[in-house]
């Protein structure tokens, strides 16, 4: 049974957190503090108009911070204490896959030979780095069941961005022209928002009543619009966990309607090692490192979204691409007349592939699928303890992750924001919420493989807690949560009036009013 | 290596508890014909022992620039990461946390972000910044994107100066094939800068946006209050592509009439990494707030008055207004941004100044020794921060691949982005170089040429 | 806010606006049922004075703290005023839908075409029956 956390104590009582006022650092600075040391040169000393005769100079001097070290430390010490990560406690947070991250990934990404590297040391002086990149791109097609790697794009939604521009390429190259990029009603953001950038449009197709794509209508859709289809984007399983079971026919569709398929690797923490997007159909793939492969998620990134295509696709691919040369031997090959171009500058996040690196090499082939059927096993379980508090949408067997409805508790006047934010009382992450469209009040759950039974039982009872006191006490969830460093913050204001950086005294008014 | 946690007896009792026989059987759902029947071609798993003495192995063929002299520039710079960064961000709630969602669970991240934002537009000089992007040029590409993507300047050309980096005109180009017409890139106008009479040929009423590097690519100290009067004359955005080391020494964009400040960010705080990850930053003018890609962070307080801090904004971004979004993106780089962060509040007020007067004494030291060298003249024309080419008689990469084998990582040829620079090397110099490293690499080249 | 209410006297579009018809001229607004679906009301991005509208294409956007939707012109015209007072309040869209929160008046270009909108009692059962 989970233990039911303090109500406040009073109404306006002081949360649990520091009742000391939140300041910024620029507030716990003080002139002529400071922590930097130089170091020194020996070399000739200049003054500033020496060297820059005739140059604008800095007018005004930046505000930044006037700290010593211990302050420093002291303040990102306070604010670590006022968030939550993997290591806090679990994070069923649905489409994100926070599993753990080995803590073997950041002895290895500190590694001076890998994080000491510029990009554009003589070739010859990275070879460590250049196999590094080639095998980890062989991994990535083995486990994607397609044929070649870039490691470029540095996000998954950068990855869809650079699929759709080798659609694009591939097509052009042919001589066909087609205007149209087909995506399910339950596709992530990113989706329609990636398509659009490519000069494509979107056009949505809409869930079967078993929460698939709808075969007919893509059938209907592709006779309407033959040769008009660039490509469909599909995540597998989808959005709602459920895994897309017309997949070969719908690939069928649209190959002979002469389009490409583009998986987004979204929720392939559900399938490593018991099926393929190469062998469903799919053309071109994006992992999320970040998601599948255990890159830390750092507050909001860095990640990589590389990307793995078919043998024909190879000649779009961005630039540079590895060439193996020999034996352990490799260059970084520009010569490509017929690529994309350049998705980012220099080679990818590196920094983040040694990971996804270190992280593939432990597990192997067995770890892997392992991976796989414990993520689902995981859902299964979390899923059979709580699904009968809500409304299920799609009563078919779900996988790595799966969507409730909590439309149930409306009858209370409580939704499923405020459910989540009573979680937080009970010291668990929520769920996704509201996404994916198609669900009202959706709550979408994926625990990963890294939870325990007991943490698994112990989200299960904390959901049961929160959803026998929507019945009993709606109150406290819609009011909630009352044990954290702040209550619910007021972001119709943040969003009237936005101040979106400190105010200095002498600064022009409080809101930064956009024109 | 293993991270799942089940035991054998576990997965008994889950598997019983969810009426199913064995694991296997919770993949019925997969179609037949697209099972996997194999086993991935993976090597065996491996201990963490072992992977960690791989990944040596791998890292021992490689030489980091702290192993040589390095002169190697070109948008990824050696500056000194002072401790203090690794020990901010390899705190759990720093490294393993999500998108801060959930507002009042993650208010010391928005924090870090808002303190982050600051930091930018006091550097840029400009009145609004994002929470980061994933590197300077895709910053670039989104500020482009955002000049052109609306209102009256909808589908306008973009006037590049030649003297940005090749790379970041390469991203640009690629990210906007499928949204704006090819950018104008002017042509080098001598001297490693700008040529403003080919800038205001350039530039007219079609223009939406006018791109420049501060420094260039090469180095040299742009004219960067004209390029605004002729951008801003013509009706188009005046965007820079800025060092952030050198707003702290040079006029920041904002001073100078920028819209958009744009950036590599890697060169506050964070390790070079092979080119990535690193930063982007993107600073810009009030009245294009609301049409700012990526996350941002506004402050606020909750229902008892207390001050906190959440995204905001957030119809501009993908998750609400998919295909109508001001752009894709949905990460941002938050830890690199906080590297960021951390390394500006060490720095601070003082530090930034001090650190650009290193800078610049020392280049400029450098420069001046190398020039003395019989052969070697002058490629960048001015005053330089940082970096700086040089044109020398014999071919640039003769000289990278003689004095790598005497220690020494010598510069940058630029004959890797145009043939007619294969006697250009582009050299940098961090706040580390010491006098007697500049001379004795300067003998070495000396003795190479000579 | 107010309750619930369409006012007998104006006419209705089925993207939840509602016009109040001024002999050549009509003001624009979205109903009670569109403001209360949006939520708090953050921002509003409006015509310029000159510009045209056309029946059943958007001219602009409401901004509530979670989604955006399109705003769309009932009928054809060209805008002669856009509330200015909803850049610092936006919250009057909720507050006064038909009042204080109109947001452009146009000058008919086709009043032919105000034949085609829904007077009250047929919005409500439009509302009843198709719901969004």
């Amino acid at each position: 049974m989970a233990e039911t956390p303090q109500r406040a104590e009073a109404a306006g009582a002081s949360p649990s957190a520091s009742p000391a006022a939140v300041r910024t650092i620029y507030e716990k600075s003080r002139p002529g503090r400071r922590a930097y040391s130089l170091p020194h040169t020996g070399v000739p000393e200049a003054a500033l108009d020496e060297l820059f005769p005739g140059v604008a100079l800095r007018g005004r001097p930046a505000r930044l911070p006037e700290v010593a070290e211990v302050d420093l430390v002291r303040h990102f010490t306070e604010l670590s204490g006022r968030d939550y990560g993997v290591e806090t406690g679990a994070y069923p947070l649905g489409s994100c896959t926070m599993k753990y991250n080995p803590k073997v990934n950041e002895r290895v990404a500190a590694l001076p030979g890998l994080r000491g590297l510029h990009p554009y040391e003589p070739e010859g002086l990275v070879q460590g780095a250049l196999e590094l990149m080639d095998t980890l791109s062989l991994w990535l097609a083995e486990i994607a069941g397609l044929a070649r790697t870039t490691l470029q794009p540095a996000a998954g939604a950068h990855g869809e961005l650079t699929g759709l521009l080798l659609v694009r390429a591939y097509h052009e190259d042919r001589g066909s022209d087609p205007h149209l990029v087909l995506i399910p009603d339950t596709a992530h953001g990113t989706n329609p928002a990636s398509v659009v950038m490519a000069g494509y449009r979107p056009a949505t197709l809409p869930s079967d009543a078993r929460g698939g794509i709808d075969l007919a209508a893509v059938r209907a859709f592709v006779a309407d619009h033959a040769g008009d289809i660039a490509c469909l984007m599909l995540t597998n399983p989808n959005t709602l966990g459920l895994f897309e079971t017309d997949i070969v026919e719908v690939a069928q569709l649209v190959h002979e309607a002469g389009g490409l398929l583009y998986y987004d690797g979204a929720n392939s923490n559900a399938v490593l090692g018991r099926s393929r997007p190469g062998d469903m159909g799919f053309d071109i793939v994006h992992f999320n490192t970040h998601k599948t492969f255990s890159t830390p998620h750092g507050g909001g990134g860095p990640g990589a979204g590389p990307v793995v295509v078919r043998d024909i696709l190879e000649p779009y691919l961005p630039v540079p691409v590895l060439k193996k040369t020999g034996a352990h031997r490799y260059t970084l090959d520009y010569d490509r007349p017929r690529s994309i171009g350049k998705m980012r500058s220099f080679y990818g996040n590196f920094g983040v592939l040694v990971r996804a690196y270190a992280y593939i090499r432990g597990l192997g082939a067995d770890g892997l699928r392992e991976v796989s059927d414990a993520a689902v096993l995981n859902a299964t379980y979390v899923m059979a303890g709580i699904g009968d508090l809500f409304e299920v949408p799609y009563e078919r067997p779900v996988m790595h992750e799966f969507v409730l409805s909590a439309e149930p508790l409306r009858q209370h006047g409580v939704r499923a924001l405020d459910l989540a934010k009573r979680l937080l009382d009970y010291g668990v992450h929520p769920p996704t919420t509201y996404f994916p469209l198609i669900v009202k009040e959706a709550l979408m759950v994926e625990p990963t493989e890294t939870e325990s039974k007991d943490d698994l039982d112990a989200l299960v009872a904390a959901v049961r807690a929160v959803v026998g006191e929507a019945h009993t006490d709606p109150e406290l969830l819609r009011t909630a949560p009352h044990t954290m460093p702040v209550g619910r913050l007021d972001e119709v204001a943040a969003a009237r009036n936005p101040v979106l950086r400190q105010r200095f005294p002498g600064d022009e008014p409080a809101a930064v009013r956009p024109a | 290596m293993r991270f799942v946690p089940h035991s054998e007896q576990d997965v008994r009792e889950m598997l019983a508890a969810v009426g199913v026989g064995s694991l296997d059987d919770l993949f019925q759902t997969i179609p037949e014909e697209v099972r996997f029947r194999g086993r991935l071609d993976l090597p065996e798993p491996a201990a963490e022992a072992d992977v960690v003495s791989e990944l040596a192995a791998l890292a021992g063929r490689n030489r980091p620039t702290d192993e040589l002299v390095s002169f190697l520039g070109g948008g990824i710079y050696d500056t000194y990461v002072p401790a203090v960064v690794d020990a901010v961000t390899s705190r759990s709630e720093f490294l393993t946390s999500y998108t801060p969602y959930q507002a009042e669970r993650s208010q010391g991240v928005l924090q870090a972000i808002f303190e982050y934002q600051t930091a930018i537009c006091e550097l840029t000089g400009l009145d609004v910044s994002n929470a980061s992007m994933y590197d300077g040029a895709t910053a670039l590409a989104e500020a482009v994107i955002l000049a052109a993507g609306h209102g009256k300047r909808a589908g306008g050309r973009i006037v590049v100066s030649g003297g940005v980096h090749p790379e970041y005109v390469q991203v640009l180009t690629t990210e906007t094939r499928g949204l704006l017409p090819a950018p104008l890139v002017l042509a080098d106008g001598g001297g490693g800068l700008t040529g403003t009479a080919a800038l205001r040929a350039a530039v007219d009423a079609q223009t939406a946006a006018v791109v420049i590097s501060q420094p260039s690519f090469f180095g040299g100290i742009e004219d960067v209050a004209v390029a605004a009067q002729v951008a801003h004359d013509a009706g188009a955005l005046l965007i820079v592509v800025a060092d952030p080391l050198a707003l702290g020494t040079l006029a920041s964009p904002g001073e100078e009439g920028a819209d958009i400040a744009v950036g590599e960010g890697q060169s506050l705080g964070n390790e070079q990494n092979f080119g990535g990850p690193g930063f982007g930053f993107f600073a810009a003018r009030k009245e294009l707030t609301r049409r700012l890609p990526g996350r941002i962070v506004g402050e606020t307080v909750d229902g008892e008055g207390r001050r906190g801090f959440v995204l905001t904004l957030q119809t501009r971004e993908q998750h609400i207004r998919r295909e109508s979004a001001t752009s894709n993106i949905c990460s941002n780089h938050a830890l690199n941004a906080l590297a960021g962060l951390v390394y500006l509040s060490w720095l601070g007020k003082e530090g930034l100044p001090a650190l650009g007067l290193q800078l610049a004494r020392s280049a400029a030291y450098l420069r001046e020794r190398l020039l003395g060298v019989p052969g070697i003249e002058p490629y960048t024309r001015g005053p330089v921060f940082r970096e700086f080419a040089v044109t020398l008689p014999v071919a640039a990469g003769g000289v990278v691949a003689a004095l790598a084998q005497r220690g020494y990582l010598a510069g940058l040829d630029l004959g890797r982005f145009r043939p007619d620079l294969d006697h250009v090397l582009l050299l940098a110099v961090s706040e580390r170089r010491t006098r007697a490293e500049i001379d004795a690499f300067v003998e070495e080249v000396k003795a190479y040429l000579g | 806010m107010p309750a619930e209410s369409y006012p007998e006297d104006l006419k209705y579009f089925k993207e939840h606006d509602w016009v109040r018809v001024e002999g050549g001229e009509a003001t624009f607004g979205i109903t009670w049922w569109a403001q209360d679906a949006l939520g708090d009301m953050v921002y509003a991005s409006l015509p310029d004075v000159g510009a045209a509208v056309s029946s059943g294409q958007p001219y602009g956007e409401l901004e509530s703290v979670k989604s955006v939707a399109e705003i769309y012109a009932p009928v054809g015209g060209e805008v002669v005023a856009a509330n200015d007072a909803l850049a610092a309040d936006p919250s009057l869209v909720n507050a006064d839908p038909y009042g204080g929160g109109w947001l452009i008046r146009v000058r008919l270009s086709e009043p032919s075409q105000l034949d085609g909108l829904m007077d009250a009692a047929a919005y409500r059962e439009f509302l009843a029956t198709a719901g969004s």
